[in-house]
């Protein structure tokens, strides 16, 4: 079932920026950005978790649950330390998915040449 | 002149429009549903894993997010998920794959303008425009969660 709710949940959200590519013709860097930013918001609304505790990685995987982690670093650190967790918290808890981004693609970019096109 | 230029450029964007076939984007729609599903399928499939050996929600979601991101790097490093990508669209883009795809391809296209300017920069070609508005998107919640709470 929780494939089910995955698979629903998570192909849903890409139908949306799917859309969004062919009706507005926005390049795929700037959908990232809006997902990402979206999902922060409906954290910070509360919104989002809902979605996750429905749908697991069908709402986590997609980048909302990145910017929707954002949200969620940025509360607990509030709660945490007052009015300075606001600006630890976001990069805090999106620090480990950042770092693997950029420290697989930086093997990859010593392993692998470019592909001719 | 501007004016009439203007007209005549939409004009032909209309005919092109009618020229084109059927609109593809219930295809295009159908595409991305099917393999943006697939992926957060396997990222459920390995969650399910990570709880069975007991890891906490946070961390296991974490781990998750790192091996769909190292998985991703890699097929971007073969060069092949430029290929599932152009079948996948938004399947391929908007999942987390998407994003370590979009920091690998620019990353290894750059290397050869050096190791500092060339992947060094270019390695936030579009990782840098999340991380800025993610981070300023987050600090805005931030503010108006300790103030409203």
């Amino acid at each position: 079932m929780d494939y089910i709710k995955a698979f629903v949940v998570g192909g849903g959200i890409c139908v949306l920026g799917q859309i969004l590519i062919d009706k507005t013709k926005l390049t795929s860097a700037r959908i990232l950005v809006l997902f990402v930013v979206l999902g922060c918001l409906l954290g910070g609304l509360g919104w989002y978790d809902k979605l996750v505790d429905f749908a697991g990685a069908g709402a986590t995987v997609p980048l909302p649950g990145f910017g929707n982690l954002l949200a969620k670093g940025v509360k607990a650190e509030v709660d945490r330390y007052g009015f300075s967790g606001a600006l630890t918290g976001g990069l805090k808890s999106a620090s480990g998915g950042i770092t693997a981004a950029i420290v697989f693609a930086f093997l990859a970019a010593v392993i692998f040449k470019p592909k001719e096109k | 002149m501007n004016n009439k230029e203007n007209k005549n450029n939409k004009e032909y964007q209309k005919l092109v429009k009618e020229a084109s076939p059927d609109s593809p984007i219930f295809k295009n729609c159908l595409k991305a549903f099917f393999s943006g599903g697939l992926i957060c399928c396997i990222g459920q499939f390995l969650m399910n894993i990570f709880s069975t050996y007991g890891l906490v929600a946070d961390s296991r979601n974490m781990l998750v997010s790192v091996i769909l991101i190292g998985l991703a790097s890699l097929l971007t490093g073969l060069g092949w998920y430029s290929k599932i990508g152009k079948f996948c669209g938004a399947g391929s883009v908007v999942p987390i794959t998407g994003f370590s795809n979009s920091v690998t391809a620019p990353a290894i296209e750059y290397k050869k303008e050096g190791f500092v300017l060339g992947l060094g920069a270019k390695i936030f070609t579009v990782a840098g425009p999340v991380i800025l508005y993610g981070t300023l998107a987050s600090i805005v919640v931030g503010i108006i969660y300790y103030f409203v709470g």
